[in-house]
């Protein structure tokens, strides 16, 4: 479980899908990092990701690591936002498993991931569900 | 850079060893390696394991694992990449010998993975993903691969059935390694029954939590010859290491290991050989899918494949490619540190001639592809035997 | 100065449990509860949701349809809800955070039952009357707790709505005309730190409660303002079930075409500090320039606060901006059976 201050540091990522766009070649990196992969430039500016997209590909974990129990079966997904980011999420509000498909459209929402037990702190952040649901 | 010989092997049997703790299988896969060898001195002992520190709460093991065999004062090294760190620990003896730092090398690799309970075990392995934006959200192994089957199944058209044929192939070949963890005939119907873990992948396309260590010693083909007298020497003539991104949000393609792809491409150009060269291999099957993407990554089917092969009998004992003969991850276990090690120890047990009733015929190259996380890195070596 | 409504928006979860499923389990008679409750189903909040979760969507819709309001430019942002995911530590800052607001804004969590929600548009709307804020956020959501069994179990429910006030002419779409509140000490209803669910005084919930606080509220406000309920298009009250809301504004002199808009509870359920706010969302999607709204909160404790509130010109524009909440309530549902339901809602009780 991470400690408070690991998943603070995070939170403009976690919470406001912030972004780095590259000045050389305008690749957005999520998250930011020092050094474009793309270009090796090492000037950015910020950007909020988008958040409609796709799903790339999903799986549905039956087996979760500890602290997901309650929310077993786990829905995840590799998901490609409309400006080409590509992002691993969870996939929220799933009513059949069977009816989640590659392709589908989804929009990210504002969630709970995970928490540490019922004493410890809530770690908040985005996940995919159906676009138009 | 000099030619590097295995003159010796050894491994615990593979499973669930619940009266054995960590040091001591070390020990007993090392001793078994120096018997086989006929040596009881080496200048470096290399060491892969991926995480004896979540497993069993120790780490600093090259120093404590140096003295368990009284060799207190040797070199000792670490070395850790994920599920490939045994691989890794093969590569870092290989370098050390070839270079000339050190003439012979004990490289060892072990996990002991059952002092955990499932829960912390599958946290333990999920390490290996990226923890900030992976395994925040809750991913475990079996998920990411049952992600990369996914599309392999859309992309490729691989099916369902072609997944579990991995399982029953290595099942089939691990019945004939008594070192196995498991000794089970299972039929394709078993592991499309099976629970389910990580949709598409069931129970039965998983490897097991396992204890295990294997240990092999290296050296220079000259004094390999010395010691072998008249009997067969193997060496290593192909040695390869890559890095992909470790986070499948940041991998361009992702029904393709390329990892493997440019550990093979290397380790086929360093030994000069290509994949129709070689006999056998020994993949990284931690779930059935990686093996079919493993053999199309190391050259032996086109892309897409991969699962037809294995349908067709192509990578059984008696195919064009034996693949995974001594089990794989699958029937044999999968102590992550150790597996990359007894990948290599297979390859040699079989190019000495010496696998018993899953001895591939006139085997005389063979191949061990090790790899980490979901495609992170990978290890491939080449071994012939001359 | 004139001030009002410079974005709205709602979350109502898209998980539900029908009255039928709760009762069976508690060998209730259905057909009576939803007669005498008029309630038919309720939202039910996924284990991933929670005030905060929803208070971010519902205030991103209002942001979207604020007309470019910088997040920046919030000066101050409260939450009202009896169900805070943390008993210390504020809601108001994940919130603050994820809309970009901070760090130059003041926050508050509020509680005051049912009407913490109508509490933080008070404080909201005032501060910015005041000049004291450029724009204020005014949120009222619950995960609403009732304790397994509890005639409370047929009601509580999820659900959000924010409001973001301003000053600006041009940017209003609902003018804030006047407040007024009605306050006592009235202990009809309660929940002691510690205690999972909230208990209550049964039958003395309703009249010298619920009636009288709602009622002198209303009339309170009518009479500062000078109106009459015939002069308004739209009423809106607390909805602690589907009879309470319809029962009050017809003994107020209400028609059922001016109550209706803004009832949700049926097919909502009671959703706390969520629900007459969620009602006004619900108007303000279908109003038109020029209507008057009257709403009128409650809760227990007990206090009632209301608002006239005129819809403008601009009313429109907005309206299409982000999920209206008649959609989300009637759209893409998930029905639960009752194990799903006690499962998320966290009334089976887990291993160490």
């Amino acid at each position: 479980m991470f400690s408070p201050a690991r998943a603070w540091r995070e939170f403009p990522q976690r919470y406001r899908l912030e972004a780095a766009k590259c000045s050389g070649c305008s690749k957005i990196l999520y998250p930011p990092r020092l050094v474009c992969p793309e270009c090796g430039g090492r000037k950015f500016t910020q950007e909020a990701l988008p958040r409609d997209g796709k799903v790339v590909t999903y799986t549905v974990i039956r087996v979760p690591p500890a602290g997901f129990t309650e929310q077993t079966p786990l829905p995840l997904a590799l998901v490609e936002l409309t400006n080409g980011v590509r992002l691993m999420v969870q996939i929220g509000d799933v009513e059949d498993p069977e009816s989640l498909e590659i392709g589908m459209p989804v929009r990210l929402e504002f969630r709970r991931i995970s928490w540490d037990g019922e004493a410890g702190v809530i770690f908040y952040g985005h996940k995919a569900v159906r676009a138009g649901s | 850079m000099r030619d590097v010989a295995v003159i010796g092997i050894g491994m615990t049997s593979f499973g669930e060893l619940w009266e054995t703790p960590l040091r001591s299988l070390w020990a007993e896969a090392a001793l078994a390696a120096l018997d086989n060898a006929g040596v009881d001195s080496v200048d470096l002992i290399t060491i892969g394991c991926m995480s004896s520190g979540l497993f069993t709460g120790q780490e600093h093991l090259a120093s404590l694992l140096a003295d368990e065999l009284g060799m207190a004062g040797v070199p000792a090294a670490r070395v850790e990449s994920a599920c490939a760190s045994g691989g890794l620990a093969v590569r870092a003896g290989f370098a050390e010998v070839a270079s000339g730092l050190c003439d012979t090398v004990l490289v060892t690799g072990v996990e002991k993975m059952t002092d955990v309970d499932g829960a912390d075990a599958t946290y333990a392995l999920g390490t290996a993903a990226d923890a900030e934006w992976e395994g925040f959200h809750g991913v475990t192994f079996p998920g990411l691969y049952a992600m990369l089957a996914r599309v392999h199944m859309q992309k490729y058209g691989t099916t369902r059935e072609q997944l579990a044929h991995v399982a029953v192939k290595n099942h089939a070949n691990g019945l004939l390694n008594e070192h196995a963890q498991y000794h089970l005939q299972i039929g394709v119907e078993d592991v499309l029954d099976s629970t389910a873990v990580a949709d598409p992948l069931n129970l039965f396309d998983c490897s097991p939590v396992t204890d295990g260590a294997a240990a092999l010693v290296l050296t220079t083909v000259e004094r390999a010859r010395e010691i072998a007298g008249d009997k067969p020497v193997v060496v290593i003539t192909g040695s390869g290491l890559a890095t992909d991104t470790v986070t499948l949000a940041n991998r361009g393609e992702i029904a393709e290991l390329g990892a493997v792809k440019l550990a093979g491409e290397r380790a086929y150009a360093m030994s000069g050989r290509k994949p129709e060269d070689i006999h056998l291999v020994e993949v990284h099957d931690c779930f059935t899918i990686a093996e079919i993407m493993a053999t199309e990554a190391l050259g032996f089917f086109d892309l897409g494949f991969g699962g037809s092969a294995v349908e067709k009998g192509l990578t059984s004992l008696q195919g064009k490619i034996p693949v995974n003969t001594s089990g794989g991850l699958k029937s044999k276990g999968h102590p992550v540190g150790a597996t990359g090690v007894a990948q290599v120890l297979e390859i040699v047990t079989q190019l000495r001639g010496e696998a018993g009733q899953r001895q591939v015929q006139g085997a005389k190259i063979g191949m061990a592809q090790n790899m980490g996380g979901s495609g992170g890195s990978s290890v491939v070596h080449i071994l012939e035997v001359v | 100065m004139t001030i009002g409504i410079v974005g709205y928006g709602a979350f109502i979860p898209r998980r539900r449990i029908k009255l039928e499923e709760i009762a069976k389990v508690w060998g209730a008679d259905a057909p009576a509860y939803k007669r005498g409750l008029q309630l038919y189903e309720k939202s039910v909040p996924g284990a991933d949701e929670d005030t905060v979760t929803m208070s971010v969507e519902a205030t991103r819709n209002a942001l979207a349809r604020s007309g470019g309001v910088d997040p920046a430019d919030i000066g101050a942002l409260y939450i009202g809800s009896e169900s805070h995911p943390y008993a210390v530590k504020p809601s108001g800052t994940i919130v603050a955070e994820a809309i970009g607001a901070v760090p130059a804004l003041h926050v508050a969590d509020l509680e005051f039952a049912c009407k913490a929600g109508t509490e933080s548009l008070f404080i909201a709307q005032s501060l910015v009357k005041a000049g004291e804020v450029r724009y204020a956020v005014g949120i009222g959501a619950d995960t609403s707790q009732g304790a397994p069994g509890d005639a409370l179990e047929y009601s509580a429910a999820a659900g959000a709505s924010a409001f973001i006030f301003g000053g600006d002419e041009d940017l209003i779409v609902a003018e804030i005309v006047d407040s007024f509140s009605w306050t006592t000490d009235t202990p009809d209803f309660w929940r002691r730190e510690y205690m999972h669910y909230p208990r209550h005084g049964s039958r003395f919930t309703g009249e010298p409660a619920y009636f009288r606080h709602s009622m002198s509220s209303a009339r309170g406000m009518m009479a500062k303002a000078g109106m009459e309920p015939r002069d308004f298009a739209y009423a809106i009250f607390h909805q602690p079930n589907g009879k309470f809301p319809m029962r009050v504004g017809k003994k107020l002199g209400f028609t059922h075409e001016q109550l209706e808009t803004g009832w949700l509870s049926p097919w909502l359920g009671n959703t706390y500090s969520g629900a007459s706010p969620i009602g006004l969302t619900a108007v303000l999607d279908i109003a038109s320039p020029g209507d008057l709204i009257l709403l009128t909160s409650f809760g227990s404790g007990a206090g009632s606060d209301s608002f006239v509130i005129r819809v403008t010109g601009r009313i429109s524009e907005v309206q299409d901006l982000a999920p209206k909440t008649r959609a989300q309530l009637d759209e893409n549902k998930i029905y639960l059976e009752y194990g799903a339901y006690a499962k998320l809602r966290g009334k089976i009780r887990m291993a160490e």
